[in-house]
């Protein structure tokens, strides 16, 4: 579904190099040290860290000369995600309309887009009067309505309690079996990788190791991965 | 605790000193005439002047920080730094430089001459605002990068991927924020616009463009008449206290002096649109530069013929510069300490401070000319004024830098100085003295370069016989001697520029 062709991603000074393909209609993880290149592989997909050499492909059609908002995919950061001016149904209705004006039938398709993150009463509220939680979720509900077949996550659950955070990953395991979604999912938690992965991608010293069932992957790490999971056996 | 209490006491001096200038004020004020018509056309021309160059200074400040923002290109972090640099340049420096530009023997005028047009003047009402423009774009351009720069990187990305062009982006990403830091940053601007004396003095004058404070000092210097001098300081200070509450009330944005760091966004841009923004930085640099080059040409040719004495006028001007440097460092240290330590009346201390910024120097100035003049003649005294009316201007500004620096140091340290037991000296040399350095640098090199720029206080005050820099450029000027003033606007600015820098440097050394 998803495949980096020997490609080069440069950002800034550090380049991270991938060479993989990730199946469709799943939950795959990528998990990695800080700073180690995570954010930059789902940036690159979204269209902003630029290919250097090689391309991206997604269901077969090159995406890497696409600018941002003509690429297939939609991303939630870890912050940031909503415009605090911005009601949470107008927050959600950009992703439909970005001059919001809408019709009758788009206004149902964001409160039903609302209704499916269980956030339906408070379409009138502004992000600011939000937990983090239910912020996240709105920005989940506008990717309901963007409807792209690929859904990047850069560790948008990372500022929530174990309770919520457990919540937002059943949520986005239903919503990617739901809708078929090829789902990437940054995350510094193995536990959450397991839980809802089956697959999951090393980022380590510059490059992209191709998906492992995320199982065998935690249980006998490679030395570096077993490192920063703490698990390296002292001499 | 006590020490820390009584360290405020230079603040009371100063508070009472501002209201006890506010009160000769009023009772020298007489009032009996009313306004008259030409009063009234002073104060219509003060106000609509102030609205004009606010609104002009957005304009351009807006466009220009905007085409900053979004373009990358070699000297950018340097072009936003020197932005910064207005605040430290003599009045009457600009004024010449602004002359050299757009005055009748301008470059211009001689530009237009062979298509049959101009030359143009740049005295009147329209040349004030153009120098109130070229002094304040800059610091909105500032205020307003700031706020660009407040902007979570995540949502220019947000936008880019959501396809928010053109003016959805401008509403989305820009206007809030626009809508929050414009306010403030005009009303600044409409303040500073109110209280300025220099420009409005050489480039105004004449029944249609004379401001309040000029109108104060032709009353004293020329008239002699105090009561009306009283009178029109008085208004003056009322309607700068409403425009300081104001300001307070909005929690204006203050401007950290340092150079921002900025990335231009990731953002795939349209090469037409990349190019127009250079363009505008352009034509925004040449207007900004352009009298500065002109006063540094001409200074050049006019080092040549600087008058005789210049010597001792520039050691004059540099003691004075270093006394103010040196004042407004003793009383924002313990003021700016005392006030850290206040918890719950900080923000009312503070405040009290910044309404200071209501009592314009020139006007203070007025007032301390009319409450000495009984006991010693103002000429006798026109240096250490001009010292401690600069060191109270710079104040607010050193105050703000200070108790963020103290407030800083505690936060960051404090736990941990109480868990170690450090107390005294101890505590001053390893918590306090590495955050308060720079500001106090910062500070003491404001006030060295306003002090060394002043032409105010120095008009009131001055005579021959206390001659400072900017003084001999506005006599050179009077006599049209602009060769010789240029050279002296050369001198002037290289000193101010260096006595800031070495302060500065030392501070973050």
């Amino acid at each position: 579904m998803i495949a980096f062709n020997s490609a080069k991603l440069a950002n800034g000074g550090f380049t991270l190099n991938a060479d993989l393909s990730v199946l469709g209609g799943t939950c795959t993880a990528v998990i990695g040290a800080s700073g180690a290149g995570k954010s930059t592989l789902l940036m690159a997909l979204a269209g902003f860290v630029p290919v250097a050499r090689g391309s991206i492909h997604v269901a077969e059609k090159r995406i890497d000369d696409l600018p941002p908002a003509d690429r297939p995919v939609s991303i939630l950061f870890q912050d940031h995600n909503l415009f605090g001016h911005l009601t949470v149904r107008d927050n959600v209705a950009l992703g439909l309309r970005p001059n919001l004006s809408l019709s009758t039938k788009d206004r149902e398709r964001v409160d039903e887009a609302l209704a499916q993150v269980d956030l339906h009463d408070l379409a009138d509220r502004r992000p600011a009067a939000l937990s983090g939680g239910q912020q996240q979720r709105v920005a989940l509900a506008r990717t309901l309505l963007r409807d792209r077949p690929v859904l990047l996550l850069d560790e948008p659950f990372a500022a929530l309690g174990p309770g919520l955070r457990l919540e937002m990953l059943a949520l986005v395991a239903r919503l990617t079996e739901e809708r078929a979604l090829t789902t990437l999912m940054v995350t510094h938690n193995p536990e959450d990788a397991a839980r809802i992965c089956p697959q999951a991608i090393v980022v380590t010293n510059g490059h992209a190791v191709p998906p492992q069932p995320t199982q065998t992957l935690l249980a006998d790490p490679p030395e570096d991965l077993a490192r920063y999971l703490g698990r390296t056996t002292p001499q | 605790m006590i020490l820390r209490r009584a360290a405020l006491l230079p603040g009371f001096a100063v508070l009472a000193l501002c209201a006890g200038t506010v009160l000769v004020l009023l009772m020298t004020a007489d009032g009996s005439d009313g306004l008259s018509r030409a009063d009234w056309a002073t104060l219509r021309f003060t106000i609509w002047q102030a609205i004009l160059s606010a609104l002009f200074s957005g304009i351009v400040g807006v466009t220009f920080a905007r085409a900053l923002y979004r373009t990358a290109f070699p000297g950018r972090g340097f072009l936003i730094t020197v932005l910064g640099a207005p605040f430290l340049l003599p009045a009457i420096v600009a004024v010449l430089g602004l002359l050299a530009i757009w005055g009748r023997g301008g470059v211009v005028s001689a530009g237009l001459a062979p298509f049959g047009y101009g030359p143009i003047d740049i005295y009147g009402a329209h040349g004030v605002i153009v120098a109130h423009v070229f002094f304040n774009a800059p610091l909105v351009a500032r205020l307003v990068l700031q706020g660009w720069a407040r902007i979570p990187g995540e949502q220019f990305r947000l936008a880019d991927h959501l396809g928010l062009t053109g003016w959805y982006r401008f509403r989305h990403l820009e206007w809030p924020m626009l809508r929050t830091v414009l306010p403030g940053a005009l009303l600044i601007v409409f303040l500073l616009c109110i209280t300025t004396f220099a420009i409005a003095l050489t480039l105004g004058g004449g029944p249609r463009a004379t401001t309040l404070e000029v109108a104060i000092y032709q009353a004293i210097r020329l008239e002699f008449d105090l009561g009306r001098a009283g009178f029109l300081a008085a208004i003056q200070t009322g309607l700068c206290l409403v425009i300081a509450v104001a300001v307070l009330g909005l929690a204006a944005p203050s401007d950290t002096m340092r150079g921002i760091a900025l990335r231009p966004t990731s953002t795939i841009r349209a090469k037409g649109a990349a190019r127009f923004d250079k363009g505008l930085i352009a034509l925004l640099t040449l207007f900004l530069a352009s009298p500065l080059v002109a006063v540094l040409i001409r200074g050049i040719g006019g080092l040549a013929e600087l008058p005789a004495g210049l010597w001792e006028t520039s050691v004059r001007s540099i003691i004075l510069a270093l006394s103010s440097a040196i004042l407004v460092s003793l009383l924002a240290v313990p003021i700016a300490w005392g006030l850290a330590g206040l918890r719950r009346f900080a923000a009312v201390a503070e405040g009290a401070m910044m309404v200071t910024l209501a009592i314009s120097p020139f006007v203070l100035a007025a007032g301390l000319f009319l409450m000495i003049r009984d006991h010693v003649s103002p000429f006798a005294v026109a240096l250490p004024m001009v010292v401690l009316v600069n060191a109270l201007a710079a104040l607010p500004f050193a105050l703000r830098a200070l108790v963020s620096a103290f407030v800083n140091a505690e936060r960051v340290e404090g736990r941990l100085a109480q868990s170690l037991g450090l107390r005294g000296w101890g505590l001053w040399r390893i918590v306090f003295w590495p955050h308060v350095r720079p500001a106090l640098g910062l500070s003491a090199g404001l006030a060295a370069a306003v002090s060394m720029g002043d032409l105010g206080v120095i008009a009131l005050f001055g005579s021959t016989a206390t001659q400072t820099l900017p003084f001999a450029m506005l006599s050179l000027m009077g006599a049209y001697q602009m060769e010789a003033a240029a050279g002296v606007a050369l001198l002037l600015v290289s000193l101010s520029f260096a006595l800031f820098a070495l302060f500065d440097r030392w501070g973050r050394a």
